[in-house]
């Protein structure tokens, strides 16, 4: 790989979703052994795993299932994370769980995500979990999906077939919010359409899954509209040759900003320039999504961890009542006006439960406004109150400044993710 | 590529100094577990970064097995005098003098497991609320379900059926007293993003890394340097070769490759064509197939 290859190399990060039925272990396989990412002694010990086991073949499942329970179960219970790259980019796959607590693993594969994969087997057409699948992807906000109609070589690579299921597809999916759908039959199986165009479906004229992952246009999936910058940590060095020096850090949540560029302090209002943006010990002239920088700013005034920098024409909303959607990831239930920790961007406040507005059947999509018991891997719509404003925008407009996490304040463990709306 | 785009080792970078920061933000008392590997250098280097013009705000803990290489030792000392860092060093020959842990005998014996007693123990001595280091998910298959925030028990251990969920770049490092996080900045890099990395920002690393010529011997298929900590079996013969290492840890339990490459640029074409992957030539993870999740939940690094 030569030194400009992969100095112009970007990252996408992608999360499967299927279960092992899907042929998603394989298609996953197939991935990283055609893009030569399994290693020698990788394989070798999957291959030792698969024999101790008395399978006839490689389990290429073995390859992602990191845990001695996993394996001892033939299950996958957390999130896995696997790399690969090609001479054009670096892949970051999301390896999500199809059995135990679904949910959970799949918004929590699916937050950091610019591209979902979304397994259809060919002989069963959309089932409950594809339509699961389907909506914790729109809700997300994962700009790009892929429907890959697996198993294309069990239903005799009929262009009847993916077409009846594309259409099902295509109509159930215009109830949802995504920007951008692809459908492609595969057979991860015997590797058609995956990284080798598939010789046996030559009425198929779209691009390969790999070709797909590969130049799918991913630089516009960043807010580059709206400036907000977190600040997450306050440098002031208090040494001799920086005595003055008092910078902000922090990471672009959205939007750019510029050197000199009049911006104001969130939540005091305070208004003044930008005086310089470092991006370590280099000055920048701008800083955008997802950069971590420092910035210093002309005045002095009092800021600390948990405000935000915003231009002074285009704020966030600063409220103490919210309604998000709520994915519950704890074994104890909601509880209707308990209070939680909540962290947004750097804040941290403490909240209460006001409201449990309906909770979503995500098999079909309906609302039920008669259970609102929130139970483990539940969706439900609730509305917050907390104990100073958030500076929130809608996860819809921005996915870092409209989401939030709830904490146990007794066990400190993380318990639901919510996404305002 | 759009101006508002960043390359593959600029997001990466960008993400680990947002880990970086918000330790710094979300404990009192963090620590890097330095151990001179190219990784742990990664992390100084992107600590500096991440609280430039600022001093690195939290300092640097070896656990030394008094088995490691001179060139290591040398280089760590070097790399905390030129930047003004505390160095604290737990060491394990301590933890065995003192009885609390027993040497493994016999020719593979090795002080790799011991160290989790003297880190734990060193955590304890000195308050240590996070302590973070440079283990990648790509390393290890238990390493794939690490999280950035890890968090450990009273006991140090690792509890991976019940992991906090980690979502956009929220983290969540609440604890209760006595409990512990591992905290690891570069998760999401890989060996060839390490080493991309190291060459575009031009870093610093023991010569070991670059070939060399040594006294090595083979042992079950692994190079092994020649040094007095391993004893020899009646058939091995030390010969000279000319080597380097991918990985730097404990002597007993760091494989060497054959290898000419002498720059940075040659290592990272070697490290693009090679079919092993680096933890093929680390002892300590070929024990069992469970190895390194058994060690991680005793509390090891």
């Amino acid at each position: 790989m030569s030194k400009e290859g992969y100095l112009n190399m970007d990252l996408l990060r992608f999360t499967t979703a299927g279960s092992v039925d899907d042929g998603k272990s394989t298609l996953i396989g197939r991935l990283l052994y055609d893009s030569k990412s399994i290693f020698e002694d990788q394989l070798e010990a999957v291959e030792t795993a698969s024999k101790k086991k008395g399978e006839e073949h490689v389990n290429l499942a073995l390859l992602t299932d990191g845990l001695r329970a996993e394996r001892e179960q033939g299950i996958t219970i957390d999130v896995a994370y696997r790399y690969f790259a090609t001479p054009k980019r670096k892949f970051i796959i999301a390896d999500t769980p199809g059995h135990i607590q679904y949910t959970r693993n799949m918004v929590t594969g699916a937050s950091s995500a610019n591209l979902a994969i979304i397994l259809v087997d060919a002989r069963k057409g959309i089932l409950e979990q594809t339509i699961r699948h389907s909506f914790i992807a729109s809700l997300l906000q994962i700009p790009h999906i892929i429907y890959c109609i697996n198993k294309m070589d069990l239903v005799e690579y009929s262009e009847t077939v993916f077409e009846k299921i594309k259409k099902e597809l295509e109509a159930f999916s215009a109830k949802l919010d995504v920007k951008d759908i692809t459908f492609i039959p595969i057979s991860a199986l015997k590797g058609d359409n995956v990284v080798e165009r598939s010789t046996t479906m030559n009425w198929y004229q779209g691009p390969t899954l790999m070709y797909l992952l590969e130049n799918i246009h991913i630089s516009g999936d960043h807010n580059l509209i709206d400036a907000r910058f977190p600040v997450q940590y306050v440098i002031r060095p208090q040494s001799t040759e920086y005595h003055d020096f008092r910078g902000y850090a922090g990471r672009m949540a959205s939007g750019v900003l510029k050197k000199g560029e009049e911006i104001m302090v969130l939540p005091s209002g305070f208004t003044t320039r930008i005086k310089s943006i470092y991006s370590s010990s280099t000055e920048q002239e701008e800083a955008f999504a997802p950069m971590s920088v420092t910035v210093t700013l002309d005045d002095e005034i009092d800021i600390s961890r948990g405000d935000m920098i915003v231009r002074v024409n285009n704020q966030p909303e600063q409220t103490q009542e919210i309604d998000v959607m709520l994915c519950w990831f704890n074994e104890k239930p909601l509880v209707l006006n308990g209070k939680y920790a909540l962290k947004h961007t750097t804040k941290e406040v403490r909240c209460i439960v006001k409201d449990i507005r309906y909770k979503m059947d995500i098999n079909t999509l309906s609302r039920n406004t008669e259970n609102k018991m929130v139970n483990m891997n539940d969706i439900a719509r609730i509305n917050l109150r907390t104990t100073a404003p958030l500076l929130a925008d809608k996860y819809h407009r921005n996915r870092i400044t409209g989401s939030l996490i709830l904490i146990d304040e007794a066990t400190n463990e993380t318990v639901a993710a919510g996404m305002i709306i | 590529m759009n101006k508002y785009h960043l390359t593959h080792l600029k997001e990466l970078e960008a993400e680990s100094i947002y880990v970086l920061r918000e330790v710094a933000a979300q404990f009192e008392n963090p620590a890097l577990l330095f151990s001179g590997g190219k990784d742990s250098i990664v992390c100084f280097h992107l600590a500096k970064k991440a609280f430039w013009p600022a001093k690195v705000p939290f300092p640097l803990v070896h656990v030394d097995t008094g088995h490691n290489f001179k060139e290591t030792l040398d280089f760590r000392d070097d790399l905390v005098k030129k930047n003004g860092v505390n160095l604290i060093v737990g060491s394990v020959q301590e933890s065995i003098d003192s009885g609390k842990v027993t040497e493994e005998k016999g020719f593979n014996a090795s002080r790799n497991a011991l160290q989790t007693v003297t880190l734990l123990d060193t955590i304890e001595k000195y308050k240590f609320d996070a302590c973070m280091g440079g283990a990648r998910r790509d390393e290890e298959k238990a390493r794939a379900k690490e999280r950035f925030f890890s968090h450990r028990d009273e006991f140090g251990q690792w509890d991976p059926k019940n992991q906090r969920p980690e979502l956009w770049n929220l983290f969540n490092g609440k604890k209760n007293i006595g409990e512990h996080f591992r905290v690891f900045p570069i998760s999401n890099w890989t060996e060839m993003d390490v080493w991309q990395y190291i060459l575009l920002e031009q870093i610093e690393l023991p010569s070991l890394y670059f070939t060399h010529q040594r006294e090595c011997f083979i042992r079950d298929g692994v190079i092994y340097a020649h040094e007095n900590i391993i004893p020899l079996k009646p058939n091995e013969k030390p010969e000279k070769m000319q080597v380097r290492f991918r990985t730097i840890g404990d002597i007993s339990c760091t494989g060497a490759v054959l290898s000419n490459a002498s720059t940075l640029e040659e290592i990272v074409e070697e490290v693009a064509a090679t079919r092993v992957t680096e933890r093929g030539s680390r002892i300590d993870d070929k024990r069992s197939e469970a190895a390194m999740e058994d060690r991680k939940k005793q509390g090891y690094f």
